[in-house]
């Protein structure tokens, strides 16, 4: 079964403008897949769809599970959104509060939706921070802990919308070593193409609403033509032949000794 | 950082030891304790001067337990205490009945008694918030109210507001760096424009921000109702600290409304 199946996805704002125009796609459970296209393609707008958090016209299905007014509550425990700004994410007054804030909802009690929390924050190395104001932290400890929001729920399907928006680049390294051991699958929608070589295995690109290319990440990311076609670009100099794909997943012991599990039997 | 300046509620966090007593009590304890202390100040009768007293012992009582510092209540307080009492200060001089000249001035007797009075009860209200926040984390204070049956919403704005302040704090900063990067020194009247165009800037974001916020709220499972938090614990700790307040205040207002 796939993790994730859009069938005929559209979706036209109200004020006209068709942002997504019949898309097709499956993935495979453990996949990685990096979702690219230029500002304005419909890369957040697909992200929105894959927690009911906008209805269009198709068919989403997570885990076999199809997206519809009646599962909503379940899918959206299955799809762990994190948001490009982890100022919207982080709303409560602690991390702690936070990170605590989706088990609740799920219905676990006091001392489930703590071990809930402890281990999230140990995935994302923030352990330390609980008891923080999120503005007392940095920009790359904040996207940390909103990914720990989303971890917190054990979900199916990761999808993080820019996650290296604003990073420089130490943190996102950490992010990096941080995501490189989750287990969970992934759609990583992202303009950073030398993280897409780096985290993910596979690429679509999304262009006015539809899937334009889809195939290996290096393969699309070495087709110059594609990549230009839809305002993409790779940094000056940048060579993929000296990009390893995951590089982190050997680098980052701790980050792998700290991996949290999702979807597990248990609490 | 700058703007509003909201970094400034990041040092008004809690001081003094950390470890103290007073400070692990439980938060709705502190909140009773020191709500209580101001009320009683608040309805002494007037000319009870002995109810403000016993209140202000209570507090230095807090104070000395919690190892806060003169200077840090004393700072604290004298951001507050001025506008409390300048509202409260034009009244010696519009009271009727006897009055005393200081100088070319006559103050009304009953307004300065009224002045006094008022004056002693925005001292312990005042002192009574700077502990509460002395010992006590801006979040720990808010689950003591929901846990005290405050309204959820209540609490639940004060929440963002507290989170969100810092957010729009810092954008106002770098829109105020953006028009003084561009030699905006507002001279007359006409500079106000652009600070009005700030303003309606700011509120559009605040706007959209919360609008993602909420999806983001519903991307992790929020049908409208707040997941309840960790319950307190109210132990003997905190049965002595509200019996050793009681004891210095309740006696003597007892005593002060009956006289």
């Amino acid at each position: 079964m796939d993790a994730l199946r859009i069938a005929g996805l559209r979706h036209r704002y109200p004020a006209g403008r068709l942002a997504l125009d019949g898309v097709d796609l499956a993935v495979a459970r453990g996949e990685r897949v990096a979702v690219l296209g230029p500002n304005g393609a419909g890369k957040t707008t697909l992200a929105l769809h894959l927690n009911g958090l906008l209805e269009g016209e198709g068919e989403v299905e997570v885990a076999g599970l199809r997206l519809g007014r009646d599962t909503l509550r379940a899918v959206r425990e299955r799809v762990g959104l994190v948001f490009q700004d982890p100022d919207d994410q982080l709303f409560m007054p602690t991390v702690r509060e936070d990170v605590a804030f989706g088990p609740r909802n799920m219905g676990l009690d006091e001392d489930r939706a703590a071990a809930r929390v402890a281990e999230a924050l140990g995935a994302v190395r923030m352990a330390h921070a609980a008891g923080r104001a999120p503005h007392q932290l940095s920009m790359g400890e904040r996207r940390r802990v909103a990914i720990a929001t989303v971890l917190a729920m054990r979900p199916d399907l990761l999808v993080l919308d820019e996650p290296t928006a604003n990073l420089d680049p130490r943190a996102r390294r950490e992010l990096a070593e941080v995501l490189d051991p989750l287990p969970a699958t992934m759609l990583v929608v992202t303009h950073d193409l030398p993280f897409a070589a780096e985290m993910c295995d596979r690429a679509v690109v999304l262009a006015a609403g539809r899937i334009v290319a889809d195939g290996p990440c290096r393969e699309v990311l070495a087709d110059r033509a594609l990549l230009a076609a839809h305002d993409l670009e790779l940094p000056c100099g940048f060579d993929l032949g000296l990009v390893a794909t995951r590089p982190y997943a050997a680098s980052a012991p701790s980050a792998r000794r700290n991996a949290i599990s999702t979807r597990v039997p248990g609490p | 950082m700058g703007g509003l300046g909201v970094h400034a509620l990041d040092h008004a966090g809690t001081a003094g030891r950390p470890g103290s007593v007073v400070h692990r009590l439980d938060p709705r304890a502190k909140v009773v304790g020191l709500l209580g202390i101001t009320l009683a100040a608040a309805v002494a009768p007037r000319g009870a001067w002995v109810v403000p007293a016993a209140c202000l012992v209570a507090l230095a009582g807090v104070a000395w337990w919690a190892r806060v510092p003169a200077t840090v209540v004393w700072r604290r307080a004298r951001v507050v205490l001025p506008l409390v009492l300048l509202a409260a200060a034009v009244v010696p001089f519009v009271g009727g009945g006897p009055s005393v000249a200081v100088g070319p001035v006559h103050l009304s007797v009953e307004g300065l008694r009224t002045f006094g009075a008022v004056a002693a009860a925005a001292t312990v209200g005042t002192l009574s918030a700077v502990l509460l926040t002395a010992t006590t984390a801006f979040p720990d204070v808010l689950r003591a109210l929901e846990r005290l049956r405050v309204p959820r919403a209540f609490t639940l704005t004060c929440a963002f507001m507290y989170r969100y302040l810092f957010v729009l704090g810092e954008e106002v900063g770098r829109m105020r760096a953006a028009l003084a990067a561009r030699g905006f020194r507002p001279r007359t009247a006409l500079g106000a424009a652009a600070v009005g165009r700030l303003a309606t800037a700011l509120f559009l974001r605040g706007h959209a921000r919360g609008e993602r916020v909420y999806l983001a709220m519903c991307a992790r499972g929020f049908c409208g109702v707040m997941p309840a938090g960790a319950p307190g614990r109210l132990g003997r700790a905190e049965a002595g600290f509200l019996a050793a307040l009681g004891a210095l205040v309740v006696p003597v207002s007892v005593w002060a409304q009956v006289a």
